[in-house]
């Protein structure tokens, strides 16, 4: 099984990424929100992705989905104390790769790398047809 | 003269109150080609920091300054904490058991602490990033020892290169971090953490020449 990181700026921008793509996967999929610092102020928190990681621990690989900047050093940073199942840090935008790895993740047999392929292809996603 | 867990203990002090002093000019630095948080940001981490010195002042050097970088690292939520953070780790890890240093053991930590930075951040110099000031700064530092001056002067030199190396980001392009996102538009405002890191070495020229005033 395949578990999906949130990892945001905005703790409630994580939680609605968290409650939007589990409402698509059913509940099959584990999905933890690691956003914003402890007082409440915009930011990414080693800490907090760390036990965000804690919290996946059982699983056979994680895909870290980011918004932008620091979060990706930040979560580069948990992973260096992180001793668990390999994880993947998505160059996908959080909230449509959020989307489609968790489609993907629902499928039996989903790998770390299909799902993070999965995600990737957020990148070509077209909304609006000309 | 050499540096005791004291002189560092001392020189996180009065980086914390130069950034505290100077927290409302990075943030305006910041909230012209960042997210305007970087002065409200460190000035947390540094708190933090202080807060939990006593706890570890009677341990060697290099434990001190890893629990600075840890500290930083889950209390600065921008890009600064991963970035300073783990240059105090790095710095640390270079300075393990250490209880006394000498003026090459400051320089090996800088360059630690540098080559941290890089790591974390991979940026290069001239991307307008905190690596504009730090590493003129070290290459200051060694340019100065190497011609014999005392390490409180040497580090005078290397704060004064790295305020020129924060100033002199004001013309680049930013290539790292939210400012790149700007393009164009980052040419023209220095760098808020090329500025931090200008006065985090000024703190440290401080407290090696004793120097206690907070400008």
């Amino acid at each position: 099984m395949i578990g999906l990181l949130i990892v945001s700026h905005s703790a409630r921008l994580a939680e609605g990424v968290q409650e939007f793509v589990g409402q698509i996967s059913g509940g099959q999929v584990p999905i933890v929100a690691a956003g914003g610092v402890d007082d409440g102020a915009l930011g990414t928190s080693v800490e907090r992705i760390l036990n965000g990681l804690e919290q996946l621990r059982s699983v056979d690989g994680i895909l870290a989905l980011v918004d932008l900047g620091s979060a990706v050093l930040s979560v580069e940073t948990a992973l260096e104390q992180f001793t668990g199942p390999p994880v993947q840090i998505s160059n996908a935008p959080l909230v449509e790769g959020a989307y489609l790895a968790a489609v993907e993740a629902t499928n039996v047999g989903a790998t770390l790398e299909l799902v993070a392929a999965a995600a990737l292809q957020a990148r070509e996603l077209i909304k609006v047809y000309e | 003269m050499p540096i005791t867990v004291e002189h560092v203990t001392h020189f996180l002090s009065v980086a914390a109150k130069l950034i505290h002093a100077h927290r409302d000019e990075l943030t305006a630095l910041d909230a012209a080609i960042g997210d305007a948080d970087h002065g409200a940001n460190l000035d947390r981490g540094l708190a933090a920091v202080l807060a939990r010195l006593p706890a570890v002042a009677d341990k060697d050097i290099g434990t001190v300054l890893k629990t600075t970088g840890m500290t930083i690292v889950s209390t600065v939520g921008g890009a600064s904490g991963p970035l300073y953070g783990t240059a105090f780790v790095r710095a640390g890890m270079a300075l393990a058991d250490r209880h006394e240093l000498g003026a090459e053991d400051v320089a090996l930590a800088l360059e630690a602490a540098l080559d941290g930075i890089v790591a974390r951040g991979k940026a290069q110099r001239g991307e307008k990033t905190m690596v504009d000031a730090l590493a003129p700064a070290i290459d200051a530092l060694r340019a100065a020892l190497a011609a014999g001056q005392p390490l409180d002067h040497a580090l005078q030199v290397a704060a004064a290169a790295a305020q020129d190396g924060a100033l002199a980001t004001i013309p680049m392009l930013a290539m790292k971090g939210r400012a790149s996102y700007l393009g164009e538009r980052s040419i023209g405002h220095q760098d808020p953490g090329a500025t931090s890191t200008a006065y985090i070495l000024r703190a440290l020229a401080m407290t090696c020449s004793r120097s206690e005033e907070v400008a």
